[in-house]
């Protein structure tokens, strides 16, 4: 067993770790306060091949590791939450299911554009009356000759708008519960498809959360993914895999604020001395750490099993449960340590604060993390 | 066009401390990095391929380990990398660093070859400009930026202490380039990936022709006597004022010390 990077490894964090540092940082505190999506951004990592780090170079990816796209989006989220969730749901929502489970044409037509990060992908299960209980969905597809007819909504789609391309599910037979969900890839340009209101949040405020509107959109049949009647699969596959994604931001998060703190208790003076001398911090602060080495290791040893092919579903919901719980509680006492500073916007730790929360709900809320764990050991 | 880039393992000196006993450097946990005006002038040399296609070869002199930034050089984009790596070749000076690398670069066929101005650890310019002696090329020092005609000649904009001279170069010819002229690039994740794939020729003693007293310890004229920080004499005074009140108190400070 070895727990050490690889020098490919440590080469890769040298350069994730300094393009985070250089232009992802400098943006993150103007991103937050103007709930601005940054383009820019997402441009230079497409350029990199980080928006498509763990997909085939035949398909316009990087022929990278999962191991090395947790790396990424725990190092992106480390400066900004919003970057890091920008490049998991693309990844891990959009590009991965067709990966996994596209045709070789859909594969051909849809990887190299979206891998390359020429185009942003995305992806919609939840509806109003959908969240957890994601077998509720309500969103129809019927299909008419050579192709379907989608009806219905979806809400808090992370990166709708700008992405071109949308992994939908929705009943192509309503009376089968979740065996008549299909998944469907749906370009933002086909008749009938609209992106509705833009969320306001509490955190990642950069990223795009919106509502998708599905009038009489008409899809080819060419475009549904996998086969009929087998997209709720698709859809508890690929959040497995997005919580991979979800579990490295939140990890990201907790050492960004655990970074902004250590620095800050060492320059901070009351009674005379550093708070970071005094024994009540530093117990704190080593216990905070152990954490995020424990969820750290949580997250590299779910992106391990699947990059080994072998069953991690429980694994995943393991670390997202933790590194999500982990940057709430170390967020949360990183405002603590700052004091009235930290609850300003004058120091980040109040943004990587509001940041956190989001990790312990989407792709699987923390209750949901715990059925799938305890469904695990139970079967 | 073939470009060779000399470049070179430094540790990073911002995170670098000198052991004030003995006034050597404390290397433990100190990490190393490509030299910044290396990296600088690796990057010209990737836009010229990028612009005409070039062949780009990286060398480096050093340890074993100095693998790690003929890597890093190959996840931007170079085609070739040689270590220069023997016993032989250690303790060295700058005469007999240049007189090593010259060795090797004869057996090398290039139109371009580009150095860093100096490296962070030593800083003293004097490796780049000696190569060039040895092997009797027109040099250019302290390059900012380039511009070639995709033939033969180069316009480089040359940085002086007050001011700039542009010069036109025909090829073959050294550059040695600044960082502050190019912002260098990532490396790309592909890049990474492949980094390790690619072979890193090793060439020792036995590789290059060269006179073995002018290389290694027997070739440095130069010795290191004594390395030491400056002693801090006093704590100083800090005052948070504007910058107005500040150059007032300055000068009347070095008055009341009749320094000025």
């Amino acid at each position: 067993m070895d727990f050490s990077l690889s020098k490919q490894e440590q080469l890769f964090l040298q350069m994730i770790r300094e393009f985070a540092e250089k232009e992802v940082k400098p943006l993150a505190a103007e991103v937050d306060e103007s709930e601005r999506f940054p383009m820019e951004t997402v441009q230079k990592m497409a350029k990199l091949g980080i928006m498509g780090i763990p997909f085939p170079v035949e398909l316009g990816g990087a022929g990278g590791s999962n191991i090395l796209y947790t790396m990424a989006v725990e190092e992106l989220s480390r400066v900004c939450a919003t970057t890091g969730v920008i490049v998991s749901a693309h990844t891990s929502l959009c590009c991965a299911p067709i990966m996994e489970h596209g045709t070789p044409e859909q594969k051909a037509k849809y990887l190299p554009k979206l891998a390359s990060g020429e185009w942003i992908g995305a992806f919609g299960l939840t509806e109003p009356n959908a969240g957890t209980d994601a077998s509720a969905q309500q969103t129809i597809a019927v299909k008419e000759g050579d192709h379907y007819v989608l009806n219905g909504s979806k809400i808090f789609i992370t990166n709708a708008g700008y992405a071109h391309v949308y992994i939908i599910m929705a009943m192509t037979d309503k009376s089968k519960g979740t065996k008549g969900i299909s998944a469907f890839i749906v370009e933002k340009d086909f008749p009938g498809f609209s992106v509705g209101k833009k969320e306001k949040k509490l955190g990642i405020r950069g990223s795009a959360t919106c509502e998708l509107i599905m009038e009489n959109c008409i899809v080819p049949a060419e475009n549904l993914l996998g086969q009929e009647g087998k997209g709720f699969g698709i859809a508890m596959k690929t959040l497995d895999g997005g919580r991979i994604g979800i579990a490295s931001q939140a990890l990201g998060i907790a050492q960004g604020a655990m970074d902004e703190t250590v620095k800050y208790v060492k320059e901070r003076k009351q009674f005379g001395k550093a708070i970071g001398q005094f024994q009540n911090t530093q117990f704190q602060l080593a216990d905070l750490q152990t954490k995020i080495e424990a969820a750290r290791l949580l997250v590299r040893q779910a992106a391990y099993k699947k990059d080994l092919k072998v069953p991690y579903s429980a694994d995943a919901a393991m670390a997202k449960l933790f590194a999500a719980e982990t940057a709430m509680e170390v967020t949360t006492k990183a405002v603590q340590f700052h004091g009235g500073y930290g609850y300003t916007r004058e120091y980040p730790v109040e943004r990587m604060m509001r940041d956190a929360k989001i990790t312990e709900i989407y792709e699987g809320t923390s209750e949901v993390q715990r059925m799938v764990i305890a469904a695990n050991l139970l079967k | 066009m073939k470009i060779v880039v000399c470049i070179k393992q430094v540790p990073d000196t911002t995170e670098i401390k000198l052991d004030p006993v003995t006034g050597t450097l404390i290397r433990d946990g100190v990490p190393s990095i490509m030299n910044p005006d290396d990296k600088g002038g690796l990057e010209f040399a990737l836009q010229l391929k990028d612009q005409y296609g070039a062949h780009v070869t990286v060398i480096t002199m050093g340890p074993p380990q100095a693998e790690a930034i003929l890597r890093e050089a190959y996840a931007m984009g170079v085609d070739r990398a040689i270590l220069l790596s023997d016993r032989k070749f250690g303790g060295a000076d700058t005469l007999a660093t240049s007189n090593t690398i010259a060795a090797a670069l004869r057996s090398l066929e290039f139109d371009l070859l580009i150095t860093g101005r100096q490296a962070i650890d030593g800083d003293t310019a004097q490796v780049g400009p000696q190569i060039a002696e040895h092997l009797d090329l027109p040099q250019v020092t302290y390059v900012e930026s380039l511009t070639f005609d995709g033939n033969k000649t180069f316009t480089v904009k040359k940085s002086m202490e007050d001011g700039y001279q542009m010069v036109q170069v025909d090829t073959p010819c050294v550059f040695t380039a600044l960082a502050s002229g190019v912002k260098p690039r990532y490396m790309s994740v592909r890049g990474i990936v492949e980094a390790y794939n690619h072979p890193i020729e090793t060439w020792t003693y036995n590789d290059i022709t060269v006179d073995d007293q002018k290389i290694g310890l027997n070739g440095s004229p130069t010795r290191v006597f004594k390395s030491f920080t400056k002693g801090v004499k006093a704590a100083g005074q800090i005052y948070e004022v504007d910058p107005a009140e500040a150059v007032d108190i300055i000068i009347g400070k070095l008055k009341e010390k009749f320094i000025i």
